[in-house]
């Protein structure tokens, strides 16, 4: 069944077009990974879903229109995202931090100190006085509390050293298994591709490739981004 | 012992100033927003205070229990339609937005009520005082201000701290777009800090009406003592801004005693002082944000 619905997607920051027609739909329980170089429109395609660019063209959210409803309205329809940085909030406790989006549903505190057992031992420090790893595992465990149906996730392994980011991408396996759908924005191509089972190419804004997790290589993808076609 | 009499009447005073300054240090931790009508919609409470002790014959404590929720509910309209608009417009324009509110609010309370020097009756109880030992005394009514801005900053600060709105306004404050993506809505969240934060402001314009004068024209000068309380105390911290009003009443009263006229002067070099030599104010550490 699909869960999210991107039909005809354009997004403009002023007078630059940064999204050109991007189609993508998403099953239930997928992983779809979106790859691209810089600037390819990764981000605002995310920032798009969630109502903080303007677009035009359609999104639907199990089968209904995410169209006029701001941020905060699309996370009750069901969508949250990890954004890029992290973006803890400096006045919170990491306990704060996860409790301060949390919807009722099976991704509670349990859950998620679960999921990362170090979280648990921190959880009275501010959010912002943890290592980058930290930071995101907590970033990641807000999102989820939110309980969404669909979790968007820019750019996990960002400025974080290959050890934590694999730690990382074994906890987002273990939530993908657990049924939640996801869009992982990543330019780690290998991570994405372990993670994945599609994956969603953009370069310049537009779609250039877009396949099944097993029936490309990473280097496919890797000269579809810079512009060598598959 | 009249300097420890004018230490001991200025932390009195200074339960005032905190009582002002707690709204506008609370709009501005949360919205990011220097409310210069802060001044004159606390005199225009104290005249709302004027109008239902006159027509119901009930004194000024009672009259809270009308202004304190008319000028919540005044916060929230105000923020869901001139000051909301005005944030998305950038920096400049809610300085602009509140300082044209405070020219429209003093020339509506000098069209409605004269330019005719007003208190709020409170009988035998305003000059009622507690001996203290010695040859001190405070009054009743300036003691119960003092502990009326201990308590409110005291609930301020356990809202902040302890509860779900408390935590929805610090994520918001540190940054509303992604406490959107959190699913909260900035502007709700705004609308309810603006509200309890004009509710105070109601619990001083009557404090401050029960212990002195008032003209609609004061509004201007009340700012100022809130906005040296708060520079005083650190911008953001609530136990700074308490801290901030008693140095500043303090500082006033001490000045009085050296010289009458040199006490609203003295209160006015120590907040320079402190903005020369500690400009993050006394209780907030610089490196925190």
């Amino acid at each position: 069944m699909t869960v999210l619905d991107v039909r005809g997607l354009d997004a403009h920051y002023g007078h630059l077009q940064a999204l050109f027609g991007i189609d993508l739909t998403l099953d239930d329980g997928e992983t779809l990974a979106v790859i691209g170089a810089n600037g390819a429109g990764k981000t605002t395609l995310l920032r798009a879903v969630m109502g903080q660019v303007p677009a035009d063209g359609g999104i639907l959210l199990g089968g209904t229109s995410l169209a006029g409803l701001r941020p905060h309205e699309r996370v009750r329809a069901g969508v949250t995202m990890v954004p890029e940085g992290r973006k803890l909030f400096p006045s919170l406790s990491v306990a704060e931090t996860l409790q301060v989006g949390a919807a009722p549903g099976a991704w509670d505190l349990d859950a998620v100190y679960e999921l990362f057992p170090n979280i648990p031992l921190l959880r009275g420090r501010p959010a912002g006085a943890l290592s980058g790893g930290e930071q995101q595992a907590v970033a990641i465990g807000r999102g989820l509390m939110a309980n969404p149906r669909v979790l968007l996730l820019d750019e996990v392994s960002l400025g974080l050293a290959p050890v934590v980011v694999g730690r990382l991408y074994e906890a987002l396996a273990t939530i993908g298994k657990a049924g939640l759908t996801m869009i992982v924005v990543e330019q780690d191509v290998g991570q994405a591709l372990s993670l994945a089972g599609r994956v969603h190419c953009l370069r310049a804004g537009r779609t250039v490739l877009t396949a099944a997790a097993g029936d490309v290589t990473a280097a496919d993808v890797t000269s579809a981004y810079f512009g060598g076609g598959v | 012992m009249t300097w420890v009499n004018a230490i001991v009447q200025g932390i009195l005073l200074g339960g005032v100033y905190a009582l002002f300054a707690c709204g506008l240090s609370l709009v501005f931790g949360v919205l990011r927003i220097v409310n210069l009508a802060h001044g004159d919609l606390t005199v225009l409470a104290a005249f709302l205070a004027v109008v239902v002790t006159g027509a119901f014959g009930v004194p000024p404590v009672v009259a809270l229990v009308v202004v304190v929720p008319v000028l919540a509910a005044l916060g929230y309209v105000l923020q869901r339609t001139l000051l909301q608009r005005s944030l998305a417009a950038g920096e400049l324009a809610p300085l602009l937005v509140t300082f044209g509110l405070s020219i429209v609010i003093q020339n509506a309370l000098l069209q409605v009520f004269s330019a005719d020097t007003r208190t709020l009756p409170t009988g035998a109880f305003g000059t009622a005082s507690l001996a203290i030992g010695g040859d001190l005394a405070v009054g009743w009514l300036a003691l119960i201000t003092l502990l009326v801005a201990v308590a409110v900053l005291a609930g301020l600060q356990f809202v902040l701290a302890r509860t779900a709105l408390g935590r929805s306004m610090r994520a918001t404050s540190d940054d509303p777009e992604t406490a959107q993506l959190m699913g909260l809505d900035d502007r709700r969240v705004h609308a309810a800090a603006t509200a309890i934060a004009l509710g105070t402001v109601a619990l001083a314009g009557i404090f401050y009406g029960m212990r002195g004068t008032f003209t609609p024209t004061l509004g201007p000068q009340l700012l100022i003592f809130a906005f040296e309380a708060v520079i005083i105390g650190g911008l953001g911290s609530l136990w700074g801004t308490l801290l901030g009003g008693l140095v500043l009443g303090m500082a006033q009263t001490l000045g009085a005693q050296i010289q009458p006229s040199y006490g609203v002067l003295a209160g006015h070099l120590v907040f320079l002082l402190v903005l020369a030599v500690r400009p993050q104010g006394l209780l907030r550490t610089a490196s925190r944000r």
